[in-house]
């Protein structure tokens, strides 16, 4: 077990995958960051994207993916969701479940080792032009650590590009019970936790000698906050009323974490406030019925927060819909963001959040080429991903969906 | 007084004055007239009204809207037609049509316009944000069978996600109770719209549903004292219906002869009596083909119709048997994964229905979903497309209007665009079928009910008053 932990925790790059050279052509190509180039060409070699631009060189030996007349996009980066570990879900007699840990503070555990590559919600993701995700922990105050992972490949290790993403906190009503039942015991109680983990930082040797007071969890847990502490590893807190993003924005005063925010259903109330401290903020655009964790949701906070000046990425929260990204994304448009910046909604904003800017997220050379060549508009009901590259390899248009269909396609059996 | 007439007033519809004239009804539909008030020489509180709708038209000002695309669920796309709509009733659609003095004038070129979208399973106010345990109304899972329960005793009418079902176009809705039990009780059709009182929203003259549940839900939720298994719940329906024959007959045998003392009431097998009468439309939840293939031999032991299988994840499996049992395949468009029995759930499940000649319902069964069913039913007839099972605009249109008016017993009256049928209209940006079209204006049997670019026409309930934010992008 030990092993394959320190095994995971080195693997911060991506794994080279052997494949041929292959140039898609012909297309308009929307890099995710910004740029639009018709009749533009995208050259992958080795995992990698080399080139891309209007007037480049198609190697001689490259396999040719003629495009034209469709829309050329990065893989899509889906920011938070459970692709990989969760497929039933509570609730059915049966879970399907690896993303949870008994207990309301699992700084120490890690997703990634639970990731199931032949889950079969990859394909399915896959066919959705999704290639990337934040793959999260779930339940609790402290539910452990997030794993950025690409959605191709046969081991746990091919997948992860990073098993330490982030370590996800949650400040709504979920998470009241490890407070005492009120939200300012959440946040004692998290203040403590940070406290004692700077205190046992200093203090190894004491608590190993057993000179020291009780501390507020398990060493574990204290050790596995300290990249959090020293802003090694972004804080990403879930949290929707305005008074909670506002409890996250002091925690981040006192302490000096990276905060990404998630959720933040009432996030466009205080959406000057969010820009001037420069936090992201990851949100569902379709969230919009009213609860007592967020009355004041609607349906263009995403709009609302990029007009102010948020890096803002688009995630599909809801387990039965993490496929739905793209449809997100453009019911997002739909309340008045520009398409480019729903775009890069869900490309290059969630990878310069998660600091992986420079393998993912944009169609630039020296990026991982993750691929996508869409039939039409990526956000129109009507388009689907007709080729989709993870790590410079076309994966297979199927899924079991895809083999059920086809199987079913004429009844005479 | 006849049979039908008493069974009428059994099924708690029979209310003077409140049904509207309609339109010849589909062959299929029940008929649901009002019946006249029973005599009897005794007391029989069977026999008196039975929570009457009290909903009235508000008069409003003709409309007509020109120029646009219209999408009458019934026939052809129509591109730049124009639609007339007089107190409360569509006068004329087409390219030539005749405007009554003092109509308000739409442009609607580039638009398009469709029937108002009708959704047949939807939880609105039995499971009201903000879904607190005080308010979740919508499953008596006290016990399996509750045959008794009606979810018109749970609607709350300021639940704050029905504006936004407004919004997305949505003019009717059938409020079901839960999946907890294998006998869930009587659902209710409404029309959307701002009021004080369930009553006053019930949709005149619509028959009540029965909601069933198969599989997961009903032997999760009552493994304790049974059923447990999936024959244990085939032994719980049958137990139910074999009671209500019992019970049926014993009040037949009374109505026809109503001079001795009636029978003793009882609320759940008054409900299944009426159930096989005929008279009360059953909506099945049932995920897996082989378990609609059982509930289908199980109406046929006791001699009723199922109007439709709700959620019909595998309903492409057995698109066939669906098509020639004409019952209703009422399904998401991709939903899967969420349980076992929604494991085999794909894309392509409405396409492939349609292609085998069922009728196809694109559902919500959730507050999210309700405010986008356009786009639920595009995605659905994409998704055929791109896999070679070709639909069309005309049909995908269905999917959404009438055809879940047929599920209701109500497509007579609303669901298409025809003269004569209720002003049941939406006012769309543009393509209902593309991600980027809004509702711009939605009428309620005439009545504006919603206007995007008008506050005043943004229906607030008195929750949404000094808590919530609209909830309704501009």
């Amino acid at each position: 077990m030990k092993r394959v932990l320190v095994l995971l925790g080195m693997l911060g790059s991506i794994a080279p995958a052997r494949a041929q050279t292959i140039a898609i052509t012909g297309g308009t190509v929307h890099t995710g960051s910004g740029q639009t180039i018709p009749n533009g060409t995208v050259v992958l070699r080795d995992g990698k994207i080399v080139a891309v631009g209007s007037g480049v060189g198609i190697p001689a030996d490259a396999e040719r993916i003629d495009a034209t007349g469709k829309w050329v996009t990065p893989g899509l980066f889906h920011g938070y969701s459970t692709i990989g570990t969760t497929l039933f879900l509570s609730g059915s007699v049966d879970k399907v479940q690896e993303n949870r840990r008994a207990g309301d503070i699992s700084a120490s555990f890690r997703v990634a080792e639970g990731i199931d590559p032949a889950i079969m919600t990859i394909p399915v993701a896959r066919l959705e032009g999704i290639t990337t995700t934040v793959t999260v922990p779930e339940g609790g105050l402290i539910p452990g650590q997030a794993a950025l992972i690409d959605l191709a490949g046969e081991r746990i290790d091919d997948l992860v590009v990073n098993p330490g993403i982030a370590m996800v906190a949650v400040l709504t009503e979920s998470s009241k019970p490890a407070g005492g039942g009120s939200r300012a015991g959440v946040l004692e109680r998290l203040r403590l936790l940070f406290r004692d983990a700077r205190e046992y930082a200093k203090r190894r040797p004491d608590f190993r000698s057993a000179r020291i007071q009780p501390l507020a969890a398990p060493a574990s847990e204290l050790e596995a906050l300290l990249p959090v502490l020293d802003g090694r590893q972004p804080l990403l807190v879930a949290a929707n009323r305005r008074s909670d993003i506002e409890s996250a924005l002091r925690l981040k005063r006192e302490f000096g974490f990276r905060l990404i925010l998630t959720g933040a259903l009432e996030g466009w109330t205080i959406a000057d406030q969010l820009a001037r401290n420069g936090v992201p903020v990851g949100l569902a655009p379709l969230a919009n019925v009213p609860s007592f964790d967020a009355p004041r949701a609607r349906l263009d906070n995403a709009t609302l927060l990029r007009k102010a000046g948020v890096a803002v990425f688009i995630i599909q929260s809801d387990h039965a819909h993490y496929r739905d990204l793209r449809q997100a994304a453009g019911n997002a448009v739909r309340s008045g963001m520009s398409w480019e910046d729903a775009l890069a909604a869900v490309t290059s904003v969630p990878a310069s959040v998660f600091d992986v800017a420079d393998s993912h997220g944009s169609l630039r050379p020296g990026r991982v080429a993750n691929v996508v060549v869409w039939s039409g508009d990526p956000f129109e009901l009507s388009s689907q991903a007709e080729h989709v590259f993870i790590h410079g390899r076309e994966v297979p248009r199927t899924s079991r969906q895809t083999e059920l269909r086809e199987r079913y396609r004429t009844l005479n059996r | 007084m006849s049979h039908r007439s008493s069974a009428m007033v059994l099924m708690g519809i029979a209310v003077a004055g409140c049904a509207p004239a309609r339109p010849p009804a589909a062959a299929s539909t029940p008929k649901v007239d009002s019946a006249p008030a029973a005599r009897t020489p005794v007391p029989v509180s069977a026999l008196r009204p039975q929570y009457p709708s009290t909903y009235k038209r508000r008069p409003s000002a003709p409309v007509v809207i020109r120029n646009a695309t219209i999408l009458t669920a019934v026939g052809e796309e129509l591109p730049r037609a124009s639609i007339v709509f007089a107190d409360g009733k569509v006068e004329a659609v087409g390219e030539a049509v005749s405007v009554p003095e003092g109509a308000v004038e739409i442009d609607g070129t580039g638009k398009f316009v469709t029937p108002g979208i009708i959704d047949d399973h939807s939880h609105l106010g039995v499971y009201a944000a903000p879904a607190t345990a005080a308010e979740a109304d919508g499953n008596e899972a006290s016990q399996a069978v509750t045959a008794d329960v009606w979810a018109e005793h749970s609607f709350w009418p300021q639940d704050p996600q029905i504006p936004l079902a407004i919004a997305g176009g949505v003019t009717v809705i059938q409020v079901l109770p839960g999946s907890a039990n294998l006998i869930g009780g009587r659902t209710v059709t409404l029309r959307l719209l701002p009021a004080r009182t369930v009553q006053e929203l019930k949709f005149p003259g619509a028959p009540y549903g029965l909601k069933m549940a198969c599989g997961e839900n009903p032997k999760r939720l009552h493994a304790q004292t049974g059923p447990s298994t999936r024959m244990g719940n085939m032994a719980g329906y049958r137990r139910a219906f074999a009671n209500a024959e019992r019970y049926r007959r014993d009040w037949d045998r009374w109505l026809a002869r109503p001079d001795s003392t009636p029978p003793g009431r009882d609320l759940e097998l008054e409900t299944l009596a009426e159930v096989l009468r005929g008279n009360i439309l059953v909506q099945v939840h049932c995920y897996r083909a082989d378990e609609m293939a059982q509930m289908l031999d199980l109406a046929r032991e006791f001699g009723f119709r199922i109007r439709a299988f709700h959620h019909a994840v595998e309903g492409y499996k057995i698109a066939d048997l669906l098509a020639a049992a004409d019952v209703a395949s009422s399904v998401w468009f991709d939903w899967w994964g969420i349980k076992m029995e929604a494991l085999d759930g794909i894309p392509e499940n409405a396409a492939l229905l349609q292609r085998a000649g069922a009728r196809v319902i694109i559902h919500s069964d959730s507050e999210h979903t309700i405010q986008r069913l356009n786009q639920e039913a595009g995605r659905a007839m994409y998704a055929g497309i791109n896999a070679g099972l070709p639909v069309t605009r005309e049909q995908a249109i269905r999917w959404i209007t009438i055809n879940p008016a047929w599920a209701l017993g109500i497509d007579g009256v609303t669901g298409s665009l025809e003269p004569g049928k209720s002003a049941d209209v939406v006012l769309w940006s543009g393509d209902p079928f593309s991600v980027y079209a809004k509702a711009e204006r939605v009428y309620n049997e005439g009545r504006l009910v919603f206007d995007r670019n008008d506050p005043a026409h943004q229906m607030q309930t008195d929750f949404n008053l000094g808590i919530t934010a609209p909830g309704i992008d501009p």
